[in-house]
Order: structure tokens, then sequence, then C-alpha cells
């Protein structure tokens, strides 16, 4: 359904510039949840731009149920790492969530019932009226999660939400992802560097290399859901696969470190 | 000495320092000034009691709100084209490359410079000075506003992008209120400013306002007229930025009163 | 949904756009409109749609001020108004900074004199101008008076703010290594006191020159000001556009000298870029 082919994107500059994707293809299914994951410095969150519509590749395309991506879809919603900055401060919790609805042409009734049980899925739905500062910075992914929620996206686009948040908070932030997409069967594009969380979280994992990065291997992961964060991780398929990814990602750093020295 | 300055850094310790100093000044002030011989200086019971007898004649009303009038008018227009202009310059590159080496040559030329450019277009009048005040006062907000659209947050701005918020909503939901803070640094910048104009403005012909009341008292040397001018405009100036510093926690009530304001 | 691909391009002509549009938008643009701007008054003025008498054409004004380049009213004007702003800039600067500095550091004086200092600070100094003619006098001392009055609070309010700007680690690193009073101020205290100095210089800048030129306008003593009431007055609104024009020039120099200067400091101070 989404189907990235040949993306590339090269920066301007000296010396025929930056070139941070080259080569890059793989393919989404309606309802899974795919990680791309990869070590730091691979491209992933400019890979993420040109999917969302942000930013426009330089080469090959994105393609949605057959149409090309050229700017953001209308049914794509955004989660970003930095919480604290894609939450309006100066709107209320409620008004945040209900900031990309109002376009939709959705009545007033429709929408404060949208935004009611948003806030309720992510366990804030006492904290309507207050503003983002008033909010831990989980909390306020939580907001951010609520505010893709209630738009009711096909494809839900995460750029590693959970690594400013300290351990604790990920792994329940993590449980909330599993529990709505399951109900809503959403399609989830995830990006991470973290190797468990993208082995816990997916029903496939894309390693992707170091820039110009493409996609090194794709990795099913037949783990049951519902996962749980004790049962799952204890379960010797997840550490047999956790130890894969990590290994094929060690391996990408070495090689990269040798032909640079 | 360490307990004085523990007393000054808590919010009720500067109030009593404050009022200390404002009483020890004004007392002084006074004392000193009771038996004053100079003309140029009188005693500072004589300039209040000057202050009581004409700015609270019909006369005098009408000047202070004459002043009042051309200032609300002149600031308004300022704040209405400095922002309007400013989040267009801000936003779009391509109109900022374009206008900016005008815009830097028409903002370097000191607004009282135009006066005489503005009596040849409007003769002595009201719309003169209001023209004059909005002249000279667009710049600091103008500037500001720009810049502050230049460096809206970009995770910000993605966000209403990714969740296609556009067009008017994107710019009174999130530009406006992102550029907030710059805008109100501008007209802050701008007020003292406006001040500055409409009393020059007065100075050079115009038959009423604050300043024209000074300029005549000083010719026809009535120099407690003159005086009671001056601590006049001291109490219009000291208020008007009192009220504009309420005025502006109440628009940024959203802000984290631990962040830092002024980035 | 729209469908656009990206047409692949290759690196080089991606670069070749980039710098190309860097000088349009850069040189290009800017002159055509200042270009436009001037050839559209030309035309206004020369065809009658804009009175002659308010506003003699673009080529008119070229030429009052090109006669003016060889003119002597010109220079004495010039140096006159840049001496004193020069002087009202340094003024205000040094002495807004070393009151700034002691009232920074010595809190409970700052405590005392805050009403007073936000009393005085708005008091448009312009109202004083009847007062300083009566006791300084109509030379360029009174000028400088008065834009210093103006602009020595625009100095002192962010120079206090400035200094107590300073980190709290940075200061209980100067404590452990127990710097003196000198050096904590050298080294720690001036360099956070830097950026709030610099957005209140060029501050101060417009101030002074503007107070400068109302002087020259209302107590008519010689500078630029002066030259453009006169020219008004006698009826050559050439002249007076000639002048409000170099009036503009001026201001840009010094404010491109200020900011060079600003940028020097930083370099050696370590700070990167402007505030």
């Amino acid at each position: 359904m989404l189907v990235v082919s040949g993306l590339e994107k090269t920066y301007p500059g000296k010396d025929g510039g930056f070139t941070a994707v080259s080569g890059m293809s793989f393919e989404v299914h309606e309802g899974e949840i795919f990680t791309l994951v990869g070590p730091s410095g691979a491209g992933k969150t400019t890979l993420l731009r040109c999917i969302a519509g942000l930013d426009a590749p330089t080469g090959g395309s994105v393609t949605f149920d057959g149409e090309v991506v050229s700017g953001p879809p209308r049914d794509f919603a955004v989660v970003f790492q930095d919480y604290a900055r894609s939450l309006m401060p100066w709107m209320t919790v409620a008004k945040n969530v209900e900031l990309p609805l109002m376009k939709k042409g959705i009545d007033a009734a429709d929408r404060r019932e949208r935004i009611t049980r948003a806030l309720q899925e992510v366990g804030l739905g006492d904290a309507a009226e207050k503003r983002p500062f008033q909010l831990s910075g989980g909390m306020q992914q939580r907001v951010a999660i609520a505010r893709a929620i209630a738009y009711r996206p096909k494809v839900l686009i995460m750029d590693e939400p959970f690594a400013s948040v300290d351990a604790q908070t990920r792994a329940d932030l993590e449980d909330l992802l599993l529990r709505v997409q399951e109900e809503t069967g959403t399609t989830v594009l995830f990006v991470t560097h973290d190797v468990d969380e993208s082995v816990y979280l997916s029903n496939r994992v894309a390693i992707v290399s170091r820039s110009p990065s493409r996609v090194a291997e794709i990795v099913d992961i037949p783990l049951p859901y519902p996962r749980d964060q004790i049962d799952t991780k204890s379960q010797p398929g997840f550490a047999h696969l956790r130890g894969h990814v990590f290994g094929r990602i060690r391996e990408m750093v070495r090689d990269a470190n040798l032909t640079t020295t | 000495m360490k307990t004085l300055v523990a007393a000054s850094t808590t919010d009720r310790g500067r109030l009593a320092f404050g009022t200390f100093g404002a009483v020890a000044a004004v007392t002084a002030w006074f004392l000193i000034s009771e038996h004053s011989n100079n003309a140029y200086f009188p005693p500072l019971r004589a300039i209040l009691e000057q202050a009581w007898n004409y700015w609270t004649t019909a006369e005098g009303v009408t000047n202070i709100l004459a002043s009042l009038q051309t200032l609300a008018g002149g600031l308004s227009l300022a704040i209405v084209f400095g922002v309007v202009i400013g989040l267009i310059i801000g936003q779009l590159p391509v109109v900022e490359q374009t206008v900016s080496p005008t815009l830097e040559f028409a903002r370097a030329i000191p607004a009282t410079a135009l006066i005489p450019f503005a009596m040849m277009l409007f003769g002595v009048s009201s719309e003169m000075k209001i023209f004059l005040i909005a002249l000279g006062c667009v710049w600091p907000v103008l500037l500001s506003t720009a810049d502050g659209a230049r460096r809206v947050d970009r995770t910000l701005s993605d966000t209403a992008r990714a969740f296609q918020v556009s067009g008017t909503q994107r710019q009174l939901y999130v530009i406006l209120p992102a550029v907030l803070p710059r805008i109100l640094v501008g007209i802050r910048i701008a007020i003292p400013l406006s001040l500055i104009l409409m009393v020059t403005s007065e100075m050079v012909g115009v038959q009423r306002g604050l300043g024209f009341v000074i300029t005549q008292a000083q010719a026809t040397f009535q120099l407690l007229t003159m005086w009671s001018g001056i601590l006049i405009l001291g109490i219009l100036g000291f208020t008007l930025t009192f009220l504009y510093t309420l005025v502006e926690r109440r628009l940024l009530r959203w802000s984290d009163p631990r962040g830092d304001r002024s980035s | 949904m729209t469908t656009v691909t990206a047409p692949p391009r290759t690196s080089k002509q991606m670069v070749w756009v980039t710098t190309h549009r860097r000088t349009l938008g850069r040189y290009i643009l800017p002159t055509v409109f200042i270009l436009g701007l001037i050839g559209l008054q030309e035309l206004l003025t020369q065809n009658g749609a804009l009175p002659a008498t308010y506003f003699p054409p673009a080529s008119e004004i070229a030429a009052a001020l090109i006669q003016e380049l060889s003119a002597p009213a010109l220079g004495s004007a010039l140096s006159s108004t840049l001496s004193t702003w020069l002087m009202a800039i340094l003024l205000s600067v040094g002495l807004g900074t070393i009151v700034g500095v002691l009232l920074g550091l010595i809190v409970p004086l700052e405590a005392i004199l805050r009403p007073i200092i936000e009393f005085l600070r708005p008091v448009p100094s312009v109202a004083l101008i009847p007062l300083v003619v009566l006791t300084i006098g109509t030379g360029s001392q009174s000028a400088l008076f008065l834009a210093v009055f103006a602009a020595f609070w625009q100095v002192l309010v962010p120079a206090i703010i400035g200094v107590r700007a300073a980190h709290p680690v940075a200061l209980d690193t100067a404590r452990s290594y127990s710097f003196s009073l000198w050096q904590r101020i050298r080294w720690i205290q001036l360099p956070s006191m830097l950026p709030y100095l610099a957005t209140a210089v060029r501050l101060a800048t417009s101030t002074s020159l503007i107070l400068i030129v109302t002087a020259e306008i209302i107590i008519q003593m010689p500078g630029i000001g002066y030259e453009i009431t006169m020219s008004r007055s006698v009826g050559n609104p050439a002249r007076m556009y000639a002048y409000i024009a170099l009036s503009g020039a001026a201001g840009i120099l010094l404010n491109g000298l200020v900011r060079r200067l600003e940028n020097k400091l930083f370099a050696t101070h370590g700070l990167g870029g402007t505030a």
C-alpha cells in the first residue's frame, strides 16, 4: 500500500553534495507495524521526511495507494521525536488534538467526541484543559499520539517517538502504541535506532545501512501479538531475532569504519 | 550586607526597597528644590500645584486627549502594518531578498528627518502626527516580526504541514502565536519611540497636545507650566509601559514560566 | 493528492541551479525592485499623477544630490551630525555599561533605584528640549545631552539584565577556583553580558540619531536635520529629499560600522553569531 522505490535524497553542496539516501526500496503492507532500524547517522529521518511528503526526494518515488506522494498526504499522521516542539504551546491539550481536525470538515460535536476518546485512549482524559508546559515529557508525547489517533490516519509515521523519554515511560508508550494499533488497525511506519524496540513492536523490521543508506535486509518478526514487555522479551525467538538484527548493524558499522580509516 | 542582598532578591523585599527609593527621591527633590531661587528649577511643590491647576482644566484635558489620540492612531497603524508586512517578509524568502535593501535604507532614515516631508504632505494636522508616529514605529515591529516569522520552529511548522493545517488556519493558529513573543518585543521598543515622535510632531506647529503646551510655555517663559508638562509626560510614559507589561503578561500566559522567554 | 515525481537531476545541474539562484536573489531581484520603484516615481511625477511641487521626479532629486556633493553646506552638516552622533553613542554606551555593571552587581542599590529608572526611562527626552534650550543653550551640547538621555536607558537596562545572566554553573566554577572579583567580572560576567549589550548598542545607535536630527530641526542647530527643514522652507523639495536620502545613507553607514565592531568583539570572545 505504501511503496518506496529507488528513493534518493542528495543535499546540494561542493563535490556533488551529500547523499543521505540512495536506492532505497521497500513496501509497507496494510495494517502492519513496519520499522526502520539502523545506526545513528543512517539518514533515517531524511528518509522519513521524504515519505511523509515534508521534503522532496531528488530521485525515485514514494507511492501511496497507487498515487505518488509530493506533499504531505491527507491520510498520514506524523509523531515527531521532539514532543516539546510538535505541540503548540499556546493551545490547551484539547485544542492541540483538535487543530488538525478543523480542516477535515468534521462538525463540532464529532470533533469533541474524537478528542475525548483519543485522550482517554492515551490515559489523559482529565488533562484536556492543561497546557503543554504543565505536563511531563512522556505525557506530552501521549498528547502527540492522541492527536494522531483522533486524526484517524491510514498511515501513522513515527520518527523515534520514544527516544527522549525515560525507560519506564518508554515501555508504557510502546505498549500504548501496540494497543492502539490493534484496536484501529492503522498501518504504522516506525523509525528507531533501538534494536529491542524495533523487534518488540514490529511485524517486520528493515535494517538500514549507513549513509548513503539503503535497506540491507528485511527481517520478519513472527512473534505472536498481543506482546508483553516481560513474556515476549523472554521468549527465545525474541532473543534470536534481536541478536540477528544487532549483529547485522554491528557488521555495517564495522565495515564502514574499516573503509573510512 | 548579606541580609540586605538576600532581602533585595525576594519580591516583597524588592517592593520595600523600591518604595523606599521612590519616596526618598521625591522627598529629596521636594526638600532641595523648596527654597530654590533658580527660575529654571522651580520648587517641586509649585510644579505639582501648577500641574493640578492646569492639567485638570478643560484646556489641559483637551491637550492630553489630543496627544493620546494621535499616539493611539499612530501606534495602531504601525502595529498593523508592521505585523502584516513582517509576516509576509519573514515567510517568503523571495520577497525578503527583493525588498530588504530598500527596507534597510528606509529604516535607516531617522523618522524625525521626515517631519518636513510629512508637513508638506499633510500640512500642520493630526494626520501629519499620526503618519509620523506610524512611519517611525513601524520598523521595530516589522523587523522583529519578520525575524520571528523566519525562525518559527521547524518541528512546529512541519507538524502543521504534516497535519494539513494550511492557509488562514496556519497563519492564525500556528504562525501568529509562534511569532507573538517577537511582535510584543517590537511593540515594546516602539512605545518609547512613539512618545518621542508624538512630542516632536507637536512641537513643530500643531496647536494642540502636550508637546505644544511645553514649547509654548517655554517661549512665553512660563517655566512652571513647562515643568508640569514634562512631569505629565513622565507619568504618561510610565503608565503606558506599565500597562503594556500587563498586556504582555496576559498574552503570553501560555509560555512556560520556567522557560527562557527572551529566545 | 497530486502527483509529481522528482525529476532525477545530476548533481552538477543541482549546483548550477543553487548558485545561480543565490545571485538572482541577492543581487538581481533587489536591484530590479529598486530600479522599478525609482522608475515608477519618475513616471508618476513626470505625467503629473503626483503633484510636482511636493514630489520632484527622481532625476531631479538625483541632480540636487550631485550638485550638493560639491556644495560647502554638505560637509559641515554631515560632520556636525556625525560627530555629535559618535559622541552620543560612546557616552551612552560607556555610561550605560559602567552603571549597568555596578547596579547588576550591587543588587540592593538596584532595587532602591529601580522605580526612579522606570520613571525616567520612558520620559520622551524631546520633552526636555525647552528646558535644555534654556539651560544648555542651542549648541551641539544640547543635541548631545538629549541623545544621551534617550540612549542611556536603552543600554542601562539590558546591561543590568546581562550581568545577571551569567550562568549559575559558570559562577560556581568561578567560586570553586576562587576567582577574584575582577576576574569574575572580566571572565564571566562581561562575556555573558555581550549579547545583551549588542542589541542595546544597535537600539542606541538609531535612537540617538533620531534625537540629534530632531534637535537640529526644532532648535535649528547646524546639521542634516537643519538642512532638511531649511530646504523645505525655501521651497526646494528636491534638495530636501536629497538630504533625507543622505540621512538614510549616514544611518546605513553607522549601522554597518556598529555591526562590524560587534562581530569583531564576538569573534575575539569566542561567542558565535549575533544575538
